[in-house]
């Protein structure tokens, strides 16, 4: 790890101060992507900006028809907020298949959108739903929020405060674990709001996360496993490494969107 | 049996300290003035190094120091050395290239040092290290050992054409090739073992002391053997004369053969440590750790079974290349060829058995034995034949390796080895009992109806560990003698210490070596210590490796407590007013035989020392003996894995069910202990055949360099193990031991591999079979039976 200096402001203000005083300094939530690389010497950002002391940003609460998730909220916190597990079970599993404990009890909503890993749990949960992601600027639909991979629609300097889902009646998360990081090789988050359908591929492909709009379109007679039987999606575009190759993921597109119907569906 | 003698299920003495966190390794030690090394390594699987500059580097801040290969070949420090002679067919020496510590004209693999950085802390050696400037002429690299053996393949090493190593071969090929000209049924396979990353918890560490006021040098190591890293780096580096050197292996966390191995970065620490006149650290990180521990394993292979109509066993022949990496590590040509064709024979009575191998070098890390070593590869070619024989002969596997067992002993294998006794249908009813081979269609029939495709493997393996006879490996061409000492101290108030060449990273030797020493001296568990892995207090041994502990250094213990009863028995003598010969010991009691008269094991120490009994004439005080043990033939610890496990049809992803281990380890000193070797071995086979596999892109890149990558199994992806004994005892040493440390490791990944061809119905699958793997496999079949 190379020097840097490090700040712990208490207001996101003062962090959104701090950071344009410092053009190479970067937040820092739970630490679980950025301190990986800083420790390989692959990032060098100048200063921390920690905003584990500023008030405001942790917590669950539901607001009217909508979740709010405070961007420092812990997985851990996420997925055994009783609010959460009451109104919309689906999604506080998305943050309970993270990693291991210490990495949930560490890692936050915030960090995990904002690095937008193209294996990373969140994004899927937050396309899947339709979630609004609120900064110190403005509010950024997922459905423009998320640009590619490890690319978001966040401008220089802006901060993630919360994240709001609207409440789904049926929403579910499958995720396929890849065998060496746990992360997700697919996972594919469903749900169904009033006329809103939304299936939400994260792991799979190469621009990070996505719709699968054929599928959607599929799910608006039924919301069935049944209304996609048989329906696939092509290879091309797909992820290709050692663990899976672009035909078994865009297959396992389709197995996990048909799980998790059937999940959302119990 | 007593509550903590041999057989008993005693609590392991060592792991207060370690789950407290007391435990200390090499890295925990610390000496005054330390400094710590950084290792500058090659980005380029291959490459000449045009110049060095170390410049910039030295200048910056808390550097002391630092150093390339020139220097080193200035300072006359010798290459690593790889020490098991073996000889092509042609009866040409093997090949062995240059291997300096400190890589001076040419980088051969990623992650070869080309210079050292020694500095105050290891933040500014790191930035330091950034600043040593390394001119490299990239050239082209070769990691598959076949295309390395082909015309034009870039040249390794300059003076070793087709980077060949040897041509090796054993058995009678004409014999063989007779036997399969006869044969009503030939089965052939192409198999690949996958290269492992072997993954210690600990990792790899070095701390050097240089002491200028005595010359003497201390290296405190992650060693396996201490005392073969301190005759290497004496004999044949020229550190130090052995005498002015000691080696120091404290706790070690996990080995698995990766650290027997004499590695560059303790020898670049010694000779350091002597230029900078301080203390000089490293410890590797994990993503060295990758890079630069011995891989395990790599072998391609082509093997045939000859077969009479009814299922007998002919003949076997295999075609293998062992990948040995970059350079030849320690004991790396033993491994695919003294440890490997001569387990080809298995649990079975064949009569001719034919094996080439050819060892190669490639741009990758050297490969050298991991948990098994040889007979892993070995029996997956055996066990993986013999199934698939069976499935196309239409024979239950069961009742094809029954038709074969060797029932009869001592055997005499084909390919060298003779086989002192085993029970091999024991094993095989037993397991069959216990994983309910009976209710198993039913069950398939069941999982069926849940989307998954059942199958069963087996696996009956064969091991020959308690290596092993000096004269015998020597013959072979090992450089060593594989024997072990052991010696006996007892203190004046009757407690003792155990001084033993056996190095203990993760077996528990605290506990089973005190279990036999209490069982034989009569005393408690409590009064026994353990000491090990320190050449200034032990004075010499050849370390733990291949199952050797228990077989070859407990009977070094056992040897040495006979000499220490005799002794006893002489003062006791003396203490009793009675013959010697009339001098009996029991239960930690010496008696007079015919009375009542006795003495105390702690009395008969006490009196040993204070020599008030006896004459300096009639008897030398002091209770102390030695012994060195050479075992007369290798063990043969054999049994039968059955696997049990369901492929999901939608995504191929395996789950194991049910694990069945029947073991025959001889005699046990203590079942939870062995229980725990069985389990981990068995994890670390399953991590083989579902999910481990270190690969190399093309231009010589580990691809599979960290643990985001590289698969280890965890606990979830197990099941429970049903672990089972029997019991032939080993009549190669006093107490019928055969050695448990690697028979998980070896026997799993034929049962895995064999279970998953018969649940999807191929009749191979290559290693790692992982779910993208199998769910591949799944649709390259018609239409995958379900029932
Ligand atoms: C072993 C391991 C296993 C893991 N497994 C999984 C898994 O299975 N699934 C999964 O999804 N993830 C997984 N992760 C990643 C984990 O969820 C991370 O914690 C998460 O991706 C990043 O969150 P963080 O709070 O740690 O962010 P940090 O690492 O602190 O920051 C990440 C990036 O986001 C920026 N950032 C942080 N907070 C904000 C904010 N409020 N506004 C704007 N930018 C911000 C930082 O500047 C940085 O660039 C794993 C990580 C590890 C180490």
């Amino acid at each position: 790890m190379y020097n840097f200096t490090f700040h712990r402001p208490t207001t996101v203000r003062q962090a959104a101060g701090l950071l344009a005083r410092n053009p190479d300094g970067k937040l820092l939530a739970g630490g679980h992507s950025l301190l990986p690389v800083m420790k390989q010497r692959l990032a060098q950002p100048s200063a921390l900006v920690d905003l584990s002391l500023v008030e405001g940003m942790t917590g669950v609460e539901l607001k009217g028809r909508s979740v709010v998730i405070g961007a420092m909220t812990r997985h851990a916190d996420v997925a055994n907020s009783q609010v959460l597990k009451d109104v919309m079970p689906g999604l506080a599993a998305v943050p309970g298949s993270i990693g291991d404990p210490q990495v949930r009890n560490r890692g936050t909503i915030g960090g995990s959108i904002a690095n937008n890993d193209p294996n990373a749990d969140y994004p899927a949960a937050c396309l899947g739903l339709g979630a609004t992601i609120i900064t110190n600027k403005r509010r950024i639909a997922a459905d423009d929020f998320f640009t590619g991979m490890f690319s978001t629609a966040l401008e220089e300097g802006e901060i993630i405060v919360k994240v709001s889902f609207p409440v789904a009646k049926k929403a579910a998360y499958e995720k396929f674990k890849h065998p060496a990081s746990g992360f997700a090789l697919v996972g594919v988050f469903v749900s169904k709001r009033g006329p809103d359908i939304r299936v939400a591929v994260t792991g799979a492909g190469s621009n990070g996360v996505f719709r699968v709009k054929s599928f959607e379109e599929a799910l608006k007679k039924r919301f069935s496993p049944k209304s996609i039987e048989g329906m696939s999606i092509p290879a091309t575009g797909m992820n290709a490494d050692i663990h899976a190759s672009p035909e078994y993921r865009a297959h396992l597109v389709a197995v996990l969107a048909r799980r998790a119907l059937a999940k959302a569906n119990d | 049996m007593s509550a903590t003698g041999i057989g008993a299920p005693v609590r392991r003495k060592e792991d207060f300290r370690f789950i407290t966190g007391q435990g200390q390794y090499t890295d925990d030690v610390t000496r005054p003035g330390e400094t710590r090394a950084v290792f500058v390594r090659s980005p380029h699987a291959h490459a000449k190094i045009k110049s060095i500059d170390v410049g910039a580097a030295k200048k910056m801040p808390g550097v002391i120091d630092v150093l390339t290969g020139a220097q080193l070949a200035t300072d006359k420090i010798g290459n690593l050395i790889c020490g098991w002679m073996i000889h092509s067919k042609d009866g040409s020496p093997m090949k062995m290239s240059a291997h300096p510590a400190l890589a001076a004209t040419k980088v051969n693999c990623v992650g070869d040092a080309v210079a050292v950085v020694i500095a105050e802390t290891i933040a500014q050696g790191k930035d330091a290290a950034e600043k040593v400037k390394v001119d490299y002429e990239v050239l082209t690299a070769v990691v598959d050992p076949a295309k390395a053996q082909a015309k034009g393949a870039p040249q390794i090493h300059p003076d070793i054409p087709n980077n060949t190593i040897y041509q090796w071969h054993l058995g009678e090929k004409k014999d063989v090739d007779a036997a399969f000209a006869a044969a009503k049924h030939v089965t052939k396979l192409d198999i690949v073992n996958n290269r492992l990353v072997p993954n210690a918890m600990e990792p790899r560490a070095a701390l050097a002391d240089y002491d200028a006021g005595t010359d003497n040098l201390t290296l405190w190591n992650t060693s396996q053997n201490p005392h073969v890293a301190r005759l290497v780096i004496s004999a044949f580096i020229g550190m130090a004369p052995e005498h002015k050197l000691r080696v120091i292996a404290p706790d070690v966390g996990g080995g698995f053969g990766s650290k027997i191995f004499i590695y560059p970065e303790e020898v670049v620490c010694l000779w350091a440590s002597r230029r900078v006149k301080r203390p000089v650290k490293w410890t590797s990180d994990r993503s060295e750790a990758f890079l630069t521990d011995a891989h395990g394993r790599d072998h391609v292979t082509h093997a045939e079974m000859a077969l009479d109509a009814n299922g007998k066993i002919l003949a076997l022949r295999a075609r293998t290349i062992a990948n040995l990496g970059a350079y030849m590590s320690t004991f790396s040509s033993s491994v695919p060829t003294y440890l490997y064709a001569t387990l080809l024979s298995g649990q079975y009575n064949i009569p001719s058995i034919y094996c080439e191998v050819d060892a190669v070098y490639t741009n990758t890390a050297p490969v050298d034995a991991y948990r098994g070593a040889g007979r892993p590869e070995a029996t997956f070619v055996v066990e993986r034949l013999v199934e698939v024989a069976a499935r196309q002969m239409g024979i239950d596997p069961a009742d094809l390796r029954r038709r074969n067992f060797i029932t009869a002993f001592p055997h005499q294998t084909p390919v060298i080895m003779a086989y002192d006794g085993g029970d091999y249908n024991a094993s095989l009813k037993k397991a069959m009992e216990m994983a309910d081979v009976k209710g198993f269609a039913k069950r398939k029939r069941e999982a069926a109806r849940n989307g998954k495709l059942r199958g069963m493997g087996y696996s009956t393996y064969i091991e020959a560990c308690g290596i092993a006879p000096s004269q015998a490996v020597g013959s072979l061409g090992a450089g060593v003698g594989l024997w072990e000492s052991a010696e006996v101290r007892v203190n004046p108030t009757g407690s003792v210490e155990v001084l033993t060449g056996s190095h203990a990273h993760g077996q528990g030797h605290e506990t089973t070596f005190a279990q036999l020493v209490s069982e034989r001296l009569g005393i408690p568990f409590e009064n026994v210590s353990i000491v090990h892995g320190d050449t200034d207090k032990v004075q010499f041994g050849m370390g733990t490796y291949g199952s050797r502990s228990g077989a070859v250094g407990m009977s070094a213990i056992v040897k040495a407590l006979d000499k220490i009863e005799i002794k006893a028995k002489k003062v006791a003598a003396f203490m009793l007013e009675a013959a010697e010969g009339d001098i009996e010991f029991k239960d930690g009691k010496f008696t007079v035989a015919g009375t009542d008269k006795s003495a105390a094991f702690g009395d008969v120490a006490l009196n040993a020392y204070i020599a008030h009994k006896f004459t300096g004439a009639e008897l030398e005080p002091g209770l102390k003996e030695t012994s060195f043990y050479d075992p007369t033939n290798f063990t043969f610890p054999a049994g039968c894995h059955i696997c049990e496990l369901d492929v999901d049809i939608e995504t191929g992803k395996v789950d194991i069910v049910n694990w069945t281990a029947v073991d025959d380890f001889g005699t046990i000193i203590n079942p939870m202990i062995v229980e725990g070797q069985v389990h981990g071995g068995i994890a670390q086979g399953v991590g083989q055949a579902l999910m481990e596999g270190a690969y190399y892109d093309a231009a010589g890149q580990l691809v599979t360099g960290s643990m985001m990558d590289y698969t280890m199994p965890r606990a979830h992806d197990l099941p429970s193990f049903h672990v089972g004994l029997t019991e032939t005892k080993s009549p190669s040493n006093p107490l019928g031991m055969k050695g448990c440390g690697e028979a998980g490791a070896i026997a799993s990944p034929a049962a895995v591999i064999n279970a998953i061809t018969d649940a999807i119905g191929t009749e191979n699958i290559a290693m790692p079979a992982t779910a993208s793997a199998v769910w591949t496999a799944l649709q390259k079949l018609q239409a995958p039976k379900a029932a």
